[in-house]
């Protein structure tokens, strides 16, 4: 039977190197390298063309929105570094100012991140609201549409 | 009250849960009937008490009691009552709560089923089986008692509760999370039937037929909470897709795959005694991966949608993990000697073979799973640098492990044993081979380019062509025999191999989900533009015009909403109405997805933006084709699992109340 367990031992290691081979490709097409904004900064030449995630808060007053062209920018920092984000399309539910982002992108040779995808950071730390909100409130803020019966 | 009562119940469970294994171990091993009978009658009481601990925070949560911590995080006075209600898995505590009551429920009902009456081989282990399952109580009701109390206090009591966040408040948190939690725990009987034989150094191949309908039965709960999930993120998170390699829905997939693959050896073990070990090992790391996956998700240690914030429980279930293993390992070496295989393999075409390597797939796609998910962990680990694989790595890696998948399913069912001739290969493969490349071929022709999608199309052409090849063959062979009209013969062989067929039928759903799957990532098209009122946007055939933006107030928000009118090769389809939610003091709105579901292709469309005077909308519009064939698929297993696994006396009944009927 030592014929027989050499072919099964042939057909393992097949099986296993196509596995290892498999793994190996896809690691290097889609490693991402996670930074902080000083972090990118200080190695902003060896980063070009790397898939990078760029982790940080979201600077008070930084976020633009065109509506026509759909171009998002906004300004991501840890406190030391500041890098500037441009993204096509709009932002996921959470994503506002002072919270934070991570954005998954490139660093562009002119000086900004080109992100292509945003996740927001759901801050897992409840924090009360500095006053308690109601639906009116809410309901103010959308005054010129709003609509007393029915709709939807 | 409810605090003290709550956190005394506890404790006492406990306390009765420890005496309830330890008992049962002294019962066995002397063989004191009354010793087995005083720890059944614990079992059930520890049942009772984690009952009476799941009623008092229901209590809390119904009557809305924030001097409970829990309460106060998870409920708010204006909710429904059934969102009060699924605030019990709404976070942490909870969860654990909820997960430990499954467990005593499992352990009550084991008890009930197989000590006294149950299949033969039963009893010898069942005191055994009750041991492990109440160590796994021990492990959730000190988590409880020393880490996160469900049952703690809040001081000062806040006036009202933060509430569940809202994107949970839907129908389907009242059933996808129990699905996953039954799933979950359901894999825990199988492998405290494993260990039991190990300890008592019983024929391995008894707790396999013991717990059969156990595995298949948690396998088919876990199954349809990952489908439920998806369908669920798909219909309202507003991003389109409903799965995106979330650790916590990775944390789902690991012990899917490997119980998946427990479900396929164990029939080869069944049938010629091999994979003794094999078995084990997979009920062990599918039971090792459903605590893993509570110890990722639950710990905070990876970033995640899902997650909980983090604390001594992350540790806790580590040290749980551990112990686990070693004890479970140490028990499969402890009876090495007993675990021999008597079969061999005796070709590599065969359905042995077959099977292994299905097995080897499966395993396979796992660990690659793994690999990609803990990837952040390692790197940091030996590199100090943080690095993460993304989609595109379990993309990448997982498509064509699952080609071979899908090959395999169709050759598995039917190729011989022992060893295929080329005679049985060509009878069982060759016109469904051929039928598939004919169906394949007109698809090219009829304009589907992609080679992709083609190859996922040939082989599932090839497995529906087995399926169906199979059940025409024997139906027929059935009627001929037995001089039965075709449509008896196929119910009585339903019936009469209903493990078998029910098996095939579970097959065809994975297939259609398949093509769902690959149909839709493929063709998906997406779009996003800014219009003004009366403007229209075009993707594909479709045109979408937004008409007006309007505001109004609902119970629990204010619901922001455009009317748009979707065409369709200019001519009007129906109206559709995305919108965003705004709740109070949730800082970010929350999107209301609108679509047109539809058998070939869905017509998705996103508020994602607004100028608040009514004067611009930013609408997403994503068409998915045929991604309602997942979910169709989803309920295809299901119907599959029901067939193999209803109980024999029930179907009877039913056929011949049909017979009845028909004459």
């Amino acid at each position: 039977m030592k014929g027989r367990g050499v072919k099964y031992l042939v057909a393992g290691v097949i099986v296993v190197a196509a596995l290892v081979g498999l793994i190996y490709s896809g690691v290097r097409d889609s490693m991402v390298y996670f930074y902080t904004p000083s972090e990118l900064k200080k190695k902003e030449s060896e980063v070009r063309g790397k898939g990078l995630r760029i982790g940080g808060m979201v600077v008070d007053g930084s976020v633009r929105w065109d509506p026509q062209t759909l171009l998002l920018t906004f300004q991501l920092t840890d406190g030391q570094g500041t890098v500037l984000v441009r993204h096509k399309g709009t932002a996921p539910d959470l994503f506002k100012e002072g919270a934070g982002a991570v954005v998954e992108g490139t660093w562009m040779s002119d000086g900004y991140f080109r992100a292509s995808t945003i996740m927001a950071k759901h801050s897992e730390e409840y924090k009360p609201p500095t006053h308690s909100e109601t639906l009116e409130s809410k309901k103010e803020l959308f005054k010129s549409i709003l609509k007393k019966e029915g709709g939807r | 009250m409810i605090a003290t009562l709550g956190g005394f119940t506890l404790f006492l469970a406990l306390g009765v849960t420890v005496y309830a294994g330890a008992a049962s171990v002294v019962g066995a091993r002397q063989g004191r009937e009354d010793w087995l009978a005083s720890s059944r009658n614990a079992v059930l009481a520890h049942f009772c008490l984690v009952t009476l601990a799941i009623f008092l925070l229901e209590y809390a949560l119904i009557t809305s009691d924030f001097s409970l911590r829990y309460v106060a995080n998870n409920s708010t006075r204006g909710s429904l009552t059934r969102y009060k209600i699924a605030g019990l898995w709404g976070s942490l505590e909870g969860s654990i709560l909820l997960w430990e009551w499954l467990q005593s429920l499992f352990a009550a009902l084991v008890v009930a089923r197989y000590s006294d009456r149950g299949p033969s081989g039963s009893r010898p282990l069942t005191p055994y089986v009750t041991t492990v399952l109440q160590g796994i109580s021990v492990f959730f009701l000190s988590l409880m008692a020393f880490g996160v109390n469900p049952f703690a206090r809040i001081f000062p009591v806040p006036p009202d509760g933060r509430g569940l966040n809202p994107l949970l408040e839907v129908t389907d948190m009242l059933i996808h999370p129990l699905l996953l939690y039954l799933g979950y725990v359901g894999f825990s009987v199988p492998y405290a039937f494993a260990m039991a034989a190990l300890i008592t150094g019983r024929p391995t191949e008894e707790w396999l037929r013991i717990t059969r309908r156990w595995t298949v039965v948690a396998w088919l709960l876990l199954t349809g909470g990952i489908f439920y999930g998806g369908w669920w993120s798909y219909r309202t998170l507003g991003w389109g897709g409903y799965w995106a390699w979330d650790p916590v829905e990775n944390a789902s997939f690991m012990p899917w795959l490997t119980g998946t693959a427990f479900i396929h050896s164990v029939m080869i073990q069944e049938r010629k005694r091999m994979l003794k070990v094999w078995n084990l090992v997979l009920i062990i790391l599918t039971f090792s991966l459903v605590i893993f996956g509570t110890f990722l998700t639950r710990s905070g240690i990876l970033g995640s949608v899902h997650a909980f914030a983090d604390g001594p429980v992350g540790a806790m279930f580590l040290a749980f993990l551990s112990l686990v293993l070693l004890f479970s390992f140490a028990l499969v070496a402890y009876r090495s000697d007993h675990l021999k295989g008597r079969g061999e393999l005796d070709s590599l075409v065969s359905r042995e073979s077959t099977f292994l390597l299905n097995n080897l797939v499966l395993v396979g796609i796992c660990f690659t799973v793994f690999l990609g998910t803990v990837f952040p962990l390692l790197s940091e680990a030996l590199r100090g640098n943080k690095i993460s694989v993304g989609a595109p790595y379990f993309n990448k890696v997982s498509v064509p492990l699952g080609m071979a998948l899908l090959l395999l399913m169709g050759v598995g069912p039917l190729i011989a044993w022992g060893r295929a001739s080329l005679n049985n290969l060509r009878r069982n493969f060759l016109k469904p081979a051929l039928a598939a490349v004919a169906l394949t071929a007109a698809l090219y022709l009829l304009g589907m380019g992609r080679a992709e999608v083609l190859a996922v199309f040939l082989f599932s052409f090839f497995v529906i062509g087995t399926i169906v090849f199979e059940f025409v063959v024997a139906t027929r062979t059935r009627a001929r025999t037995t001089g039965e009209g075709m449509g008896a013969a196929f119910a009585t062989l339903l019936l009469r191999s209903r493990r078998r067929y029910g098996g095939l039928i579970v097959h065809l759903g994975v297939v259609i989900a398949v093509i769902g799957i690959a149909v839709s990532s493929v063709y998906k098209v997406e779009r996003e533009q800014t219009l003004k009122p009366g403007e229209s946007m075009s993707v594909g055939r479709y045109g979408i015009r937004f008409d007006e933006l309007a505001a109004g107030e609902r119970p629990t928000h204010v619901l922001v909403w455009a009317t748009l009118t979707a065409f369709k090769d200019g001519t009007p389809l129906r109206e559709l109405t995305p919108g965003q939610r705004f709740y109070p003091n949730q800082q970010s709105p929350f999107a209301s997805v609108d679509a047109r579901y539809h058998l070939t292709e869905d017509l998705y469309v996103i508020l994602s933006a607004f100028e608040r005077d009514g004067s611009a909308a930013t609408i997403k519009v994503i068409i998915n084709p045929m991604i309602s064939w997942i979910w169709i698929g989803g309920v295809v297993i299901l119907l599959g699992v029901l067939v193999a696994v209803l109980p024999e006396r029930r179907l009877a009944l039913l056929t011949v109340r049909a017979k009845a009927q028909a004459a």
